[in-house]
């Protein structure tokens, strides 16, 4: 049907069109894949390239998290905000993706509040994690987060030329399954994308990953690719999630999936071990491995350039 | 008639004990629910233990409750009061699931509630 259509030669020269901005931001890529240089070099590269930051995504920041592999979660955050409020270019926008707090507690809501609201950027927006709905009906989640969405938890919005979908895959649960987006918010998505053009650069941001990265722990969404296949014809795609703490990446034609590092604590690389336990790791170690993505413009509006930043980059 | 009858009550006695509502446990570590499967009588009451570093919650697959997030050591008790197969799981690892066998034992199901099915 209309994915058929997409990949008519008209459309795949369209796209070709788009060839420039395509090598620019695998380009723009090369910055991000290779992580570990990214810390060195992030702000010099950066510089460079003269980007213009669109937003920074924090994530998993678990607040109310005190066991061994982080004792002190708030610091951690307080770490990242710090990070974000002294980039030399601020961003306007803040995205989070979830698990703002550990065990949905009102009053690791209020503490995450607190924090969050020293960021100098003026708009923040979140999407749930599993971990922020545990109370029956999400109540706590929504009512302080609900009013963007309606309560629904899902809901587009437009910034700087870029179209923004937050999008919630941890509330239609499905015992041995992976995440879910259910036929509501699938439809609804969906239609959202029909009235955009395909020029238009899109970000989808979620909670867990909206591609499969590792079915037997859950870590993907069943019903995402319904979503994938409408995002195929626009020619700048960033898909975002957090959930499992740690930089995995892939690029599928114009489409980018990343996941970001959490600000609280690291967890093991899929099927390593049990579960996705939070990991321990020596004290030292730990900086490292949390951190914020930040989201740049490259050639604005066409593409982005993601770029990871530890904790451990800042003193 | 009064051996029949007194048949009769020893049958319907050892029916009762059969069935006679016990507490149940289960504990959750390494990201299982052990055992997997509980057979219980209706009316018990099943308690789960979180055992793992890791944060679980105990819900049954078709919304009939939710134990909200369960930190180390933290327990949910759930009364089972219909007969029926329940699955029950972890709403934060997918991965994890159990069946709790609720068996009869002559108590009669309250008329257009159905019993929780996989």
């Amino acid at each position: 049907m209309d994915d058929e259509k997409l990949h008519t030669r008209r459309t795949a020269l369209k796209c070709l069109g788009f060839g420039g901005a395509g090598t620019l931001f695998a380009l723009a890529g090369g910055v991000l894949t290779p992580i570990d240089l990214a810390m060195a070099a992030s702000d010099d590269a950066l510089k460079r390239a003269a980007l213009k930051p669109l937003f920074v995504q924090i994530s998993d920041s678990h607040v109310g998290f005190s066991k061994d592999a982080n004792p002190d979660v708030i610091a951690t955050l307080n770490r990242g905000i710090d990070m974000v409020n002294a980039l030399p270019h601020q961003p306007n926008l803040i995205l989070h993706t979830g698990d703002i707090t550990h065990l949905s507690r009102a009053s690791e809501f209020d503490t995450a509040q607190q924090l969050l609201s020293r960021l100098r950027a003026t708009e923040l927006h979140t999407v749930p994690g599993e971990h922020d709905t545990t109370d029956p009906g999400a109540a706590t989640y929504f009512g302080r987060f609900g009013q963007a969405s309606s309560n629904k938890g899902y809901y587009s919005f437009d910034h700087a030329g870029v179209h923004f979908i937050a999008l919630v895959n941890v509330l239609e649960f499905k015992p041995g399954g992976l995440g879910t987006l259910g036929h509501e918010q699938l439809a609804w998505a969906i239609s959202d994308l029909k009235a955009r053009s395909s020029s238009t650069p899109i970000v989808v941001f979620a909670h867990m990953p909206l591609w499969t990265v590792y079915e037997p722990w859950g870590w993907g969404t069943g019903d995402a690719p319904a979503l994938i296949a409408e995002l195929r014809r626009f020619g700048s795609v960033t898909v975002l999630n957090g959930h499992i703490h740690q930089i995995v990446q892939k690029v599928e034609g114009n489409i980018t999936f990343h996941t970001a590092r959490s600000t609280a604590f690291p967890q093991p690389l899929a099927g390593e071990g049990a579960g996705p336990s939070p990991l321990k790791v020596p004290a030292d170690q730990l900086p490292a491995m949390l951190g914020i993505t930040r989201v740049s413009v490259v050639k604005h509006p066409r593409s982005f350039a993601l770029n990871d930043s530890t904790l451990g980059q800042i003193s | 008639m009064r051996k029949t009858l007194f048949i009769a009550l020893c049958a319907f006695a050892a029916r009762v004990s059969l069935a006679a509502p016990a507490p149940a446990t289960v504990t959750i570590k390494d990201y299982r629910f052990a055992p997997a499967i509980v057979k219980i009588a209706t009316g018990s009451t099943v308690t789960w233990t979180n055992k793992d570093a890791d944060v679980h919650t105990v819900i049954s697959a078709t919304g009939l409750f939710v134990s909200g997030a369960l930190d180390t050591d933290d327990k949910f008790s759930y009364t089972f009061t219909k007969p029926g197969t329940y699955v029950i799981a972890c709403s934060l690892h997918p991965q994890m699931s159990e069946t709790i066998v609720v068996e009869g034992g002559g108590l009669v199901p309250a008329a257009g509630i159905e019993p929780a099915t996989p």
